[in-house]
């Protein structure tokens, strides 16, 4: 009943965007070597913008490839590059088979019973309870929510940053000077 | 008429299913770590979709900060891997396992 | 066109509580000038000065929290900040008990972590910045703000429990911490979005509005969406089933972290769940009442067992935390006031204890020639003979983890078990008693080992010890004696502290009772 309805190109948008998430979802757990893995990453996340943009999220379709596909992704790519990209893994899906049946079994038996309870009844909420989507340009309504409704988070950010940075800086820096366990080797890679 | 919200939380929902599997079951931490921002991304998809099926702002503002939580998150995890291997010469979780449960 | 027009309008930015989100600013501002100062300053220079900076920010955290809480008593809690944290009783006592936390952490932990990892400000600045997310988490009223506070804290003990990068446990419990914290953050994130779209908002008063007033005749997603917020606070406080990072990630950090990790990981989380619980989903008690028993009985049971089986005694203790988060989820299933009053006590009983814990075994390491990773219990055999001083202290303060009479650990678990009679669930408290006497077991077996007679020592530090764990280089392992006297004075005040509040429980209770969730 709800076929009839639905305009045929938003339709054909949708079901090539979930292709496209499908094929990157799978490949990246399928993928031998990690750079693939990450390509496959980029393609679903491409796939998720296109679904953004159809629902009315410009500025988050932006973002999303912006910062996910174009600085997060090229991170992930970095990091495979500096340490080697002809790894393999060596380890499987196919050496760990009860491992992989239990967690599919189990991740579908999950994802079953959301299906099960939610059919018919996905949303339930009030409506526009933090502001009306509808009441101006994407970019507009979101700056005017993040400054005002949720200020507080937003500033947070601004902590949160600050960790990353001071980890990332914590974590790559060489020591030296302290007193280092002898029989773990150092070897450099 | 635009495409029904359920069909999108219905893939949302597939996708996070695929991250986790990708978690419980993947040993090479690059792709184990990849496949918890499928799981992100799957969430920020429902939080869009609602927030179209519920007219609201506070949707997309969730998904504004998951991805900045992502962002800080990828961060700190690569920092973490890069010096796992700056010192090993493996990437996959078994050659990590000294520690056992 | 009236969506131009709207978005013409000036942007009105909501008042803002300076007051109510002190303590966020206190201690994120002293982390600012810590990091200031170590890039200016120099990182070794002056090891003393940043923790002096941390030691009075915690302080004046503290302070700023206790006047807080007068204030609240006196004029009523509030709301601030656009709905987006809560100004009440409850997180100004959380406050203070974060606050007391830090305060033995600076303390005791610097001068070790200084040592073995070469961490001097920057250990200082993740616990300031980490604490920030704990207070965070206390006062959050929004799911999202929660979730924030979460990633906060949490990202900040996954660089701490990574600190000792050329130590190959260290490194792996720091990325088995972070991927299985990963994954409960965004199992927690789709539970949040799940209940956003069942109810229409993330904020808790106005999930607890809706929900009072909006009977839904099919709740399957929220019920779903609350289960999947429990199993990601499973994960944080790990309790059974989500606890498999748990006995490697205390074994592989730092031993100070460790203590740090098991008492703030845990009021945050259990504060940020209470609140959670009990505002917004209160209605939805007798869903999530059985699931919260499930976990709870779990976590009882199987981390008793489990720790009677180890004898490494940082994995002993990782167990031991399991059994306890078992205790502080009695409080949590009571969902009555009294049930937040017990946690809460339990709470800041169990964070002073376990940091004063953790700060002895470190002690023990650094006298053993270790630099850090396991200690058995072997290792320990007789060392009431070698360090008398160490040995009873720590002796106090496993036998107030046990339960002792004449601690705070005994009037901990005396009040949650009460708590959960209050709601007329016998079974569980008699469950409770029983993993009680055999978590008793393994922490006596502990004590035993301490004064043992028959002492397997040679010297300490010499053959005994596989290479594997010793040090490579003694220097650097020698602690000066200006990073002693704080680290002495950490472990007598967390005993002190354990002792005094077992022998006067009414101070900590009237305090404690204080802590009320307002809704």
């Amino acid at each position: 009943m709800i076929a009839t309805v639905i305009s045929v190109p938003q339709l054909i948008v949708f079901i090539v965007s979930v292709v496209i998430i499908a094929i990157g979802g799978v490949g990246l757990l399928s993928a031998r070597y990690p750079v693939h893995a990450a390509l496959f990453l980029v393609m679903t996340l491409f796939g998720v913008a296109v679904l953004f943009i159809e629902e009315g999220a410009e500025f988050l379709a932006a973002v999303q490839v912006v910062v996910y596909a174009g600085a997060v992704v090229v991170l992930f790519l970095f990091v495979i590059m500096l340490l080697g990209v002809d790894r393999e893994e060596i380890t499987s899906f196919a050496g760990d088979t009860v491992r992989v049946a239990l967690a599919g079994v189990g991740v579908a038996l999950i994802l079953a019973e959301l299906f099960i309870v939610a059919t018919g009844a996905w949303v339930t909420g009030a409506h526009a309870v933090a502001g009306k989507l509808s009441a101006g340009s994407n970019i507009g309504v979101l700056a005017r929510s993040v400054f005002t409704t949720y200020l507080l988070p937003f500033e947070l950010t601004a902590a949160l940053l600050v960790i990353a940075v001071v980890g990332a800086v914590i974590l790559s820096r060489r020591m030296s000077g302290v007193a280092q366990p002898r029989a773990h080797e150092s070897r450099e890679v | 008429m635009s495409i029904p919200g359920s069909w999108y939380l219905v893939v949302a929902a597939l996708l996070f299913g695929l991250g986790a599997f990708g978690v419980l079951t993947r040993r090479n931490v690059i792709v184990m770590f990849m496949s918890v921002e499928l799981m992100l991304n799957a969430v920020n998809l429902t939080f869009v979709t609602y927030a179209r099926m519920l007219n609201d702002v506070g949707g997309q503002v969730a998904v504004f900060f998951v991805l900045v939580v992502a962002a800080a998150e990828v961060v700190v995890g690569l920092g973490i891997i890069v010096a796992i291997f700056r010192h090993r010469a493996t990437v996959t979780v078994d050659d990590i396992s000294s520690l056992k449960g | 066109m009236f969506g131009s027009l709207v978005s013409q309008l000036p942007i009105r930015l909501p008042s803002i509580s300076y007051q109510a989100i002190g303590p966020e600013l206190i201690l994120f501002g002293a982390a600012l000038v810590v990091l200031a100062l170590s890039a200016t300053v120099g990182r070794r220079e002056h090891p003393q000065l940043y923790r002096g900076i941390g030691l009075f920010a915690a302080v004046a955290e503290g302070a700023w929290s206790a006047n807080l809480l007068r204030l609240i008593d006196q004029h009523g809690p509030s709301l601030a900040i656009a709905g987006a944290i809560s100004n009440d009783g409850f997180s100004a006592v959380v406050g203070i008990i974060v606050a007391a936390a830090l305060v033995l952490t600076m303390l005791i932990g610097p001068g070790f972590v200084e040592s073995v990892a070469g961490q001097g400000p920057e250990f200082v600045t993740l616990l300031l910045l980490s604490a920030t997310g704990a207070i965070v988490m206390a006062q959050a009223n929004d799911l999202i703000v929660v979730f924030l506070g979460l990633e906060i804290l949490s990202i900040a003990l996954y660089v701490m429990v990574g600190f000792r990068l050329r130590d190959g446990l260290s490194r792996e419990a720091a990325f088995k911490y972070f991927i299985l914290g990963g994954f409960s953050s965004a199992v927690f994130l789709y539970g949040v979005a799940l209940v956003y779209g069942a109810t229409g908002s993330t904020n808790l008063v106005k999930i607890a509005a809706f929900l009072s007033s909006h009977v839904l005749i099919n709740n399957g997603v929220l019920l779903f969406g609350i289960a999947l917020i429990l199993v990601g606070f499973g994960f944080k406080v790990s309790a059974v089933p989500f606890h498999v990072w748990s006995p490697d990630v205390y074994q592989g950090a730092p031993t100070s972290v460790t203590g740090y990790m098991a008492a703030m990981a845990k009021i945050a989380a259990f504060a940020a769940l209470l609140r959670v619980m009990m505002v917004a989903f209160h209605l939805q008690l007798e869903f999530w009442r059985p699931i919260v028993i499930a976990l709870a009985v779990l976590s009882l049971v199987f981390g008793a067992v489990f720790a009677l089986r180890q004898r490494e005694i940082k994995r002993m203790l990782a167990y031991s935390s399991i059994n306890h988060a078992g205790f502080i989820l009695l409080g949590v299933l009571a969902a009555t006031s009294g049930g937040v009053r017990d946690s809460l006590f339990y709470l800041g009983a169990y964070s002073v204890m376990v940091i004063g814990t953790f700060g002895l075994i470190s002690l023990i390491q650094v006298d053993a020639g270790k630099v850090e990773g396991s200690l058995s219990l072997d290792d320990v055999r007789g060392l009431g003979r070698r360090r008398p001083a160490v040995a009873v202290l720590l002796a106090i303060l496993i036998l107030a983890q046990a339960g002792a009479p004449f601690t705070s650990g005994f009037i901990a678990k005396f009040s949650v078990i009460t708590a959960v009679i209050s709601v007329n669930e016998y079974w569980i408290a008699v469950v409770a008693m029983v993993t009680a006497a055999v978590a008793a077991a393994f922490y006596l077996r502990l004590v035993l080992a301490l004064f043992s007679k028959d002492e397997a020592e040679v010297g300490v530090g010499d053959a005994l010890y596989p290479v594997a764990v010793r040090g490579g280089s003694d220097q650097g392992l020698r602690l000066s004696t200006a990073s002693l006297v704080p680290i002495w004075i950490g472990i007598w005040a967390s005993v002190a502290i354990t002792v005094f509040f077992g022998l006067f429980p009414t101070l900590l209770l009237d305090l404690v009772s204080r802590g009320k969730i307002f809704y």
